[in-house]
């Protein structure tokens, strides 16, 4: 059976009991593993219950943290902090010369860009060379969608067809989120594949955006945070005694 | 003549939430409407075939090429009658009895309530 993943979930982590609710959603809609947008300075015992409650309803927890820097020497110096911290790191790229930085910069997992016009995107052609070199994909926040209507919705669209197009192009891995501070952001995977036909992705390109996609980032991170990780392609396989 | 193809939709909303079948129906269609407009909605051949008020489940039938259209608008809408809400797609089949009983297999296994 498919597993299917949604990387940005962003409740309310002192209200114990959105968290339960929108969790349960989560599982109940088919997703076994769920990343939830933590803040720098997380409590653990934040992160606990959140575990407790992804184990009670068989999902797998992803920590993430949401990245906004202010330039790209200030991306550089929270890389450096975070990095190891957190099993997801996401950009949002609020800048040209940022987008730059963390497509072309092997610590970043995800570029997100949250403005709905054209001017404030700056997924082009030269940002998607740059992240098919490194390894960052390229996040559709659904909510973006789902929150505008009219105008604002068909400017968005029109967007996010040409960018992923553009990912398409260059072979930039896609990935779909919720980006759901509460139950209501919520949606199923299939939902969210028929959806992605609103801007032009194919049944198969949005499954792979639900499911393939993240898991394998979530995968290659779990891998490079584990302690016998020593470099790309270099793995402990089994230490001497002294 | 070719035999017009449908597709059968389940369609709830959120567990805590009740709404009319009538609420959900307009809901849809303005969602539709919405995003394709008359010419797309017009293609979708969109009707309501069932509702049933002690399950909240809404049975709507849809043309088959117009599935992921439909499909779409049902995972847009955001509100119903001013509320917020979500519509989910409990089910889809090709006929009438396979929903049937895919909701009946939903219900047993009890994914669905």
């Amino acid at each position: 059976m498919k597993q299917f993943a949604d990387l940005h979930l962003q409740p309310n982590l002192d209200d114990r009991e959105l968290l339960e609710k929108i969790i349960r959603k989560a599982a109940d809609l088919g997703y076994s593993l769920v990343g939830v947008s933590l803040p720098h300075r997380v409590q653990q015992d934040a992160i606990d219950f959140l575990q407790k409650i992804c184990r009670e309803n068989g999902v797998d927890l992803v920590k993430r943290i949401d990245l906004a820097p202010r330039s790209s020497r200030d991306l550089l110096r929270s890389l450096r902090l975070f990095r190891r911290k957190f099993e997801l790191v996401a950009v949002s790229c609020f800048s040209k010369s940022i987008a730059r930085q963390a497509a072309k910069d092997h610590r970043v997992d995800l570029l997100v860009f949250s403005s709905g016009d054209s001017r404030g995107r700056f997924f082009d052609v030269a940002e998607a060379r740059l992240a098919c070199q490194g390894i960052a994909a390229f996040e559709v926040d659904m909510a973006l969608l789902l929150k505008r209507g009219g105008f604002s919705r068909v400017r968005l669209l029109s967007c996010l067809r040409r960018e992923i197009a553009i990912a398409g192009r260059f072979g930039v891995s896609v990935v779909i989120c919720s980006g759901a501070v509460d139950v209501f952001g919520l949606r199923g995977p299939h939902d969210f594949v028929s959806l992605a036909a609103l801007f032009g992705m194919d049944d198969v390109a949005a499954l792979n955006a639900v499911s393939v996609a993240p898991l394998a980032i979530v995968e290659r991170n779990r891998g490079k945070l584990d302690s016998d990780y020593v470099a790309r392609g270099v793995r402990v396989i089994r230490r001497g005694r002294n | 003549m070719k035999r017009l193809r449908r597709r059968y939709l389940a369609l709830k909303a959120e567990d805590d939430q009740f709404f009319y079948g009538r609420d959900l129906m307009d809901a849809l269609w303005s969602m539709v409407y919405q995003l394709f407009g008359e010419f797309g909605a017009s293609q979708t051949g969109l009707s309501k075939v069932k509702w049933d008020e002690e399950k909240g489940v809404l049975i709507v039938r849809c043309s088959h090429k117009a599935l992921d259209m439909v499909r779409a608008a049902v995972a847009a809408v955001t509100e119903i009658d001013g509320k917020r809400a979500i519509i989910h797609v409990v089910g889809v089949s090709g006929t009438l009895n396979g929903l049937r009983e895919k909701l009946l297999k939903q219900q047993t296994r009890g994914s669905y309530k």
